[in-house]
């Protein structure tokens, strides 16, 4: 069966542990954990988890199964195409570097530079994961110092 | 009422219908223990160990159907646990355990005794709770006893810092549980049940798959109902013995590694498998490429992540056996001819007829089916049966005639040596008007042999039958099978006086070597009504047999093996 990669986000009560229990069962049954975010939902007692993975259908299908078994989840959402996936970067370049230019990269993909300060600058970027891969990619001539990524976050249409 | 953390917990198991709890107090579960001291709405049961603990308890709560209570201490005491409650997990039985913890102060301090309970034990649990507020305790023991109790039932630990159950406060137990994140679907899809009837209907060479499921579900008299009336044969797992009465004709027997040719050619003919509450371990499935390959497959499960695990489904039916299979007689009773099965079934007699279950009785040693045969048919449906694991639970497995849900009792999952001595020690003190017989293995009764300590003091006598190879006996067959006699670490032959053990601590040993012996020794047993070790020397090369070898085929069994 094809590997097949999924975003998967779940909704479940913001309490101690509950990052654990989800992790845990990642590296316990051996499912891939590509990346994962969690931040709580305002105004709630709850926490989405997005997480991304990797597997074929069978596996994706357990792992949808067994986040849901999960005494403390309250939904798990298999994204599909109907969604937007956002991934966010964190450049640092040296101010030495053609500031323009670093500039118009972040133009091309909507991003802009966030700080700037004595001796370095720092561009961000918020994408899908692909375009933040080209990104990065691109900024390899500019000698970047340092790259920090975020995980993806997703929401359905 | 205001009380400390420690009464509550204490009331709280009382209000949850406790009589019984299993444990070993340390220090930082005393204030639970003082609380213990003081009251009397349920007996303690002081076990020599906290494995044997939560071993107890899970057969009290396999043997009686209700939620089984075990107390222990932090750290090692929480460590010690730990098998227990994976047993019960694997096994999916309803279980509450109580630890202590060191106190909130000192938690993540690596304090004296501490460690991190919840971690530990979360890939093991249903679920579990570090209590961290005197206020959440009267909900998280509510909690607890739902949670074990309801859905695919399981252990829940509730782990408690000592300083919360040394603080006083209101205690209101609730009376209702509202976990707006659990809500287990008992009632199976009627559109999904419609279409697995027609599919019943229709096929040609059906075959119910029974698991432990089904008495954990309390269906055992309606999946009999069920076959009864349709007249479709029936294999039962090691979870699943004493369903249908050994002696129902329909019963094939049981599938898998050790499981009898009829019932493996079953599953390997059938074309329509019935699962209910059974979920295709790979002890039973043998190779899976090669597993049911004529069958569709109707999946009746209460945990959807059991269906589709590892077989394709057809029919997937989430909810209770009960819900689901009434739900299936009501649609079928006026529409089924169980005629139609009639050529299936001969089919099935045929196999039965060439390969039998079968054993060489000698008159110069013991064979152990012989053994288990004989308490059958001198105890037979008086008798609650436990095992540990090894040869001796196959063979129990294969030649007790099991009679009804509840009376066998093994670590069917997890295989855990050690548990089968605690467990009938749960399970006598959970339905004292029946005998409990522990056949066991002289490595697996060494596992947790300090329970003769509790069995004297609490006089519960278990009748524990060694089966004594002096072999580590099914790795010992492995051995022989397919490592070339090599035998690593499993000859036993240094061992105990068994005899001499047993009456060390109170109870009664027997030497058996005979059938003349055996005899008299069960029937002293029996009338002595004390704890007892019977070390009954068996034939030292005995194999479990048939055998699928592991990664096999189910229809390629070794039916017989002959020493070369």
């Amino acid at each position: 069966m094809q590997e097949v990669r999924r975003v998967i986000s779940v909704i479940a009560m913001n309490e101690s542990s509950v990052l654990a229990r989800v992790s845990g069962l990642f590296a316990g049954r051996g499912y891939n954990i590509e990346s994962l975010t969690v931040a709580p939902i305002p105004k709630s007692n709850l926490s989405r988890f997005t997480i991304v993975t990797k597997g074929n259908a069978k596996v994706i299908e357990q792992i949808t199964k067994q986040l849901n078994k999960l005494i403390s989840t309250l939904k798990v959402i298999e994204q599909d195409e109907n969604m937007v996936e956002k991934e966010m970067v964190l450049i640092k370049f040296s101010s030495n570097e053609s500031l323009s230019d670093i500039k118009a990269l972040c133009d091309a993909y909507n991003g802009g530079i966030v700080n700037a300060g004595e001796n370095s600058v720092i561009a961000m970027v918020a994408d899908e994961s692909k375009r933040v891969e080209y990104f990065i990619s691109a900024a390899q001539r500019y000698n970047p110092l340092e790259i920090v990524r975020g995980g993806v976050v997703a929401i359905e249409r | 009422m205001k009380m400390s953390g420690a009464q509550m917990v204490c009331e709280a198991l009382i209000a949850e219908g406790v009589t019984t709890v299993f444990g070993y107090p340390g220090g930082a579960i005393m204030n639970v223990y003082d609380a213990i001291y003081k009251q009397d709405g349920f007996e303690h049961i002081l076990t020599r160990h906290e494995q044997a603990a939560v071993h107890a308890a899970d057969g009290y709560a396999r043997a009686t159907g209700k939620v089984g209570v075990a107390m222990v201490t932090s750290g090692p005491g929480f460590t010690n646990a730990v098998t227990g409650i994976a047993t019960a997990f694997t096994d999916s039985i309803p279980l509450v355990v109580i630890s202590g913890q060191v106190s909130l102060s000192l938690i993540g301090t690596d304090g004296f005794q501490e460690i991190d309970a919840v971690g530990i034990s979360r890939p093991c649990t249903k679920h579990n709770y570090l209590v961290s507020s005197l206020e959440e305790l009267p909900r998280i023991m509510k909690e607890a006893f739902y949670i074990a109790s309801s859905g695919r039932p399981g252990p829940v630990l509730v782990d408690i810092p000592k300083d919360i159950t040394a603080e006083m406060g209101e205690f209101n137990y609730p009376k209702e549980v509202n976990i707006p994140t659990y809500k287990p679907s008992y009632k199976g899809n009627d559109r999904q049940i419609k279409k697995a009837v027609d599919a019943i209907l229709n096929a040609k060479k059906p075959l119910l798959y029974l698991g432990g499921g089904v008495i954990l579900s309390n269906s055992s008299e309606l999946v009999k109902e069920f076959a009864n009336l349709t007249q479709i044969p029936a294999v039962e797992t090691l979870m699943a013995r004493g369903i249908m009465g050994y002696d129902n004709p329909l019963l094939l027997g049981m599938p898998g590694m050790h499981g009898n040719y009829s019932s493996n050619m079953a599953m390997s003919e059938s074309d329509l498998i019935i699962s209910l509450g059974a979920r295709f371990d790979d002890r039973v499935t043998g190779k899976l490429s090669e597993f049911a390959k004529y069958a569709d497959v109707i999946h009746v499960d209460i945990d959807p992540a059991n269906i589709g695990k590892l077989v394709d489904v057809d029919y997937p039916i989430v909810g209770s056996v009960k819900d689901v299979v009434e739900k299936m007689l009501s649609l079928l009773k006026h529409h089924i001819n169980p005629d139609r099965y009639q050529p299936w079934r001969e089919i099935l007699d045929r196999y039965n007829g060439l390969h039998p279950l079968k054993y060489e009785d000698s008159d110069e040693v013991l064979k152990p089916q012989w053994v288990i045969q004989r308490v059958g048919e001198i105890l037979g449906k008086d008798a609650i049966i436990t095992s540990d694991v090894g040869q001796h639970q196959m063979w129990t497995a294969q030649f007790y005639p099991f009679d009804r849900p509840r009376q066998w009792i093994n670590s069917g999952g997890l295989g855990t040596m050690g548990f089968g001595f605690p467990a009938a020690i749960g399970a006598k003190r959970g339905v004292p008007d029946k005998v409990v017989v522990n056949f066991t293995g002289d490595g697996s009764i060494l596992m947790n042999m300090q329970e003769l300590v509790t069995a004297s003091e609490y006089k519960i006598p278990v009748i524990n039958i060694i089966l004594n190879n002096h072999f580590l006996g099914m790795v010992r067959q492995w051995q022989t099978f397919f490592y070339d006699k090599r035998y690593s670490e499993t000859d036993l032959s240094f061992q105990p006086n068994f005899k001499a053990l047993a009456e060390a601590c109170g109870g009664i040993g027997y030497d058996v070597t005979t059938k003349k012996e055996f005899d008299e020794a069960l029937k002293d047993a029996i009338k002595q009504n004390k704890v007892c070790f019977m070390n009954v020397i068996i034939s030292r090369f005995e194999n479990v047999l048939p055998m699928v070898p592991a990664g096999g085929a189910l229809y390629n069994m070794l039916l017989e093996h002959k020493d070369k």
